[in-house]
């Protein structure tokens, strides 16, 4: 293998892409090359730094200098100055939001430092186009172990040590789950990555299949040794194009290797792995709406009993996991079951991978160890509130979590501390919202997704959540009244006991959790017509004040051309022709537009 | 669309052939007999149940139940515009709301008439640190605001 002196990394994931990554590659290796350096110097494309705020970005190994918005016009004073002359290009070093105080090196970055990263280890260092690098980062030496050191039973009880939990969002323990199917009779099983990520707002299992696809592969290869399977399902978005291109590249790979499909490692156990690609429908999600769909028929859950390590995918013993779940295997074994519990807090071990959006400054993925304070998260990781304002509450776990207040901020970030404050841990989106948030809004706009995904077999789901939407609808458009929240609480109640699967038995936790910690934003919207954060269009209105030195910003600006007035004299608003949009406030130089 | 059709057919029995007897693929089929026709037609579902011999009846309940399949002609380019929580909070509607003004689309239309564009919501891309963003064909654009829009699409051929 040839030997360069330095590498240059770039973020190929969908977030750097999209900001123009490729772009940055390209340019790069053109560079390089321009300069005769292309004996010395290498330029790699990997998987997801998490910073995608940041994108794209570039990391110069040895150094671990770490540069961030990088453009192709970028790219030649980088070659030149850092390659060439060895000098750091300062202007394209992050800056600290707070302190804009520049940070040359990655792991420096508060954004990073406390982060702690097992599942994403791999993720934005190695180029997942390659086999050999994941070897290199020490890939597939836990299945090595598993298969020739150990046997299906102490498998399990390794993973019943290591205390590892569903990340999908329910949080069942892992040992356990394998366990039951390991014990389940008959000689046909199957193992299954639930890879169809549906929740609004969440992305770690994007970033892990585009960063680091064999580290889920070799998971699922461990597992199914575990319960004795010898054939598996990846069940994938097909709003994911390149995690299922990568996918089916690296189990090519591995095929190949000997790593998966027949005789593996030269072993008795055999493991063929399939891409099943999703059709646009979140309850698949759900396990057993997901095997549903696998064998080609409509997404619906079904009564539970019989679990699927009973009776899964075409009637057999199945098994399934979460990508983010698999991704934890190979390091559990790797360094211990013993070693990875030390991670984390007394029930729930480990790290845990959270998306954070939103109104935040550093947007993108931070791996945690569990018990972290979601302050930490939000203000040291996350960098805060963005333009300073304040905070108002976080979502958490999607749809089918809750909002947490400020007052809750220093609650640890564990399964049961989560459940404890009305929220849930779900897949891990964090959406922080600001000031400028209506709370009744983020219920509506969660119910609106859960009812349209509603697969409709069930009637608590199929006709509770569309009562309960049309209320929300309602409220937020000025025709609430006395008695609706209370409504929408016994309804609520009804759906959370009657519904047949998680989607609409948890379908009510946003509005329980906005009427819990929010309950006097519903009351405004309902008794005096009012939206607080403004954000309801049918209940503000815009008027211009006194301030207005008649500037004509405001008329310009405005798509309705509802703003008139002479120029150096005060503008009104034409109510009937405003559409309600809040550009020129937004555009006003004197702040003289107010809502209200 | 016609000379298109014969060698679409064609693919399509290949397509066939190649899964017949294969359980549960009633899933794929559909999504690479789209891919050839871009929508799917009812003689293309009519066939495609007489050839991997399942009832008309499922094969309609499981294209009606996924959100990715389409039972009408679509536009050359998909516009597929996010309206998940991260770019909620930051602003999508206002411009899914400029999407629709450029394209001259109607309240209920998401084809343009010249089949140049369709449009459609999704629930996340999972590209929540762009928000907001749109999907054109495979790729994502992001952090948007309703006046970058216009310039993006009017690059789009």
């Amino acid at each position: 293998m040839a030997l360069f002196r330095a590498h240059v990394l770039v973020c190929t994931g969908t977030g750097c892409t999209a900001s123009g990554g490729k772009e940055v590659l390209a340019k790069f290796e053109e560079e390089i090359k321009a300069k005769g350096l292309d004996k010395e110097v290498k330029a790699v494309e990997t998987g997801c730094h998490g910073f995608c705020e940041q994108g794209p970005v570039v990391t110069v190994y040895p150094e671990g200098t770490f540069y961030v918005r990088v453009k192709p016009e970028d790219v030649p004073a980088i070659v030149e100055e850092h390659l060439l002359k060895g000098r750091v290009v300062e202007r394209l070093l992050y800056k600290e939001p707070i302190t804009s105080a520049q940070v040359p090196d990655y792991e420096e970055i508060p954004f990073y430092k406390k982060q702690h990263r097992i599942v994403l280890k791999n993720c934005g260092t190695i180029n997942p186009d390659s086999l050999e690098e994941y070897i290199g980062a020490d890939g597939y030496e836990a299945l090595a172990h598993v298969l020739l050191d150990l046997t299906p039973e102490q498998v399990v009880e390794e993973m019943k040590k290591s205390g590892l939990r569903g990340r999908g969002g329910g949080g069942f323990p892992t040992g356990m789950k394998w366990g039951f199917c390991q014990k389940s009779p008959g000689p046909k099983k199957y193992i299954i990555c639930n890879a169809d990520e549906g929740d609004p707002g969440a992305f770690m299992d994007r970033s892990l299949l585009e960063g680091d696809p064999h580290a889920v592969l070799e998971g699922m290869a461990i597992g199914a040794y575990a319960i004795g399977a010898d054939e598996g399902y990846i069940y994938c978005r097909a709003e994911y194009p390149l995690a299922i291109k990568r996918l089916k590249q690296a189990i090519a790979q591995a095929e190949e290797a000997g790593l998966l499909g027949d005789n593996i490692l030269g072993t008795n156990f055999s493991c063929h792995l399939h891409i099943k690609e999703g059709a646009g429908a979140f309850v698949c999600g759900e396990e057993t709406a997901l095997m549903q769909s696998i064998e080609g028929n409509r997404g619906m859950p079904r009564p539970r009993p019989p679990f699927p390590a009973v009776k899964g995918l075409w009637g057999k013993p199945s098994n399934i996991n979460n990508v983010e779940t698999f991704g934890n295997v190979p390091y559990i074994f790797r360094v211990g079951a013993e070693e990875y519990a030390k991670f984390g807090t007394e029930k729930s071990k480990g790290t845990k991978v959270f998306a954070l959006t939103g109104k935040i400054n550093n947007t993108g993925l931070a791996e945690v160890p569990m018990g972290i304070t979601m302050r930490e998260i939000i203000f040291d990781i996350g960098g805060g509130i963005i333009g300073g304002k304040k905070f108002k509450a976080v979502q958490i776990g999607g749809p089918s979590g809750g909002c947490m207040p400020e007052p809750l901020l220093d609650t640890p970030v564990d399964y049961d501390s989560l459940i404890a404050a009305g929220a849930m841990m779900g897949s891990g989106g964090l959406v922080v919202m600001d000031e400028d948030t209506c709370m009744v809004d983020v219920a509506k706009f969660f119910l609106t997704f859960t009812q349209s995904e509603s697969c409709g077999k069930c009637t608590p789901c199929r006709e509770g959540t569309k009562r309960m939407l049309e209320i929300l609808i309602d409220i937020t458009e000025g025709r609430g009244k006395e008695g609706d929240i209370e409504k929408l609480e016994k309804l609520a109640k009804s759906i959370k006991a009657g519904a047949l699967c998680a989607l609409g038995q948890t379908a009510p936790n946003p509005v329980l959790s906005t009427l819990r910690y929010f309950r006097d934003e519903y009351e405004a919207h309902i008794k005096e017509k009012r939206c607080p954060a403004g954000v309801c269009k049918k209940l503000v209105g815009y008027t211009i004040t006194d301030a207005c030195k008649g500037c004509g910003l405001c008329a310009k600006t405005c798509p309705a051309g509802a703003i008139s007035g002479e120029l150096k004299s005060k503008h009104t608003i034409d109510a009937s022709k405003c559409i309600k949009c809040g550009a020129c406030m937004t555009k006003c130089p004197f702040k003289a537009i107010v809502r209200g | 669309m016609v000379e298109k059709s014969e060698k679409a057919w064609e693919e399509l029995s290949q397509l066939l052939d190649k899964y017949r007897g294969t359980k549960g693929c009633v899933i794929p089929v559909l999504q690479q007999a789209q891919a050839i026709f871009g929508y799917l037609p009812k003689d293309v579902l009519l066939t495609i149940s007489k050839e991997i011999d399942v009832p008309i009846s499922q094969i309609y309940g499981v294209v009606t139940f996924y959100a990715q399949f389409h039972l009408n002609p679509r536009g050359k380019n998909i516009v597929r515009s996010c309206q998940g929580t991260a770019c909620h909070v930051r602003g999508a509607k206002l411009v899914l709301e400029a999407i629709k003004e450029k394209l001259g689309l109607a309240e209920g239309q998401v084809t343009t008439p010249d089949l140049k564009f369709t449009l459609e919501t999704v629930a996340c891309i999972g590209a929540c640190g762009l928000a907001p963003c749109v999907m054109i064909n495979d790729d994502t654009h992001g952090r948007l605001t309703p006046e970058k829009i216009g310039a993006i699409l009017d690059a789009v051929e």
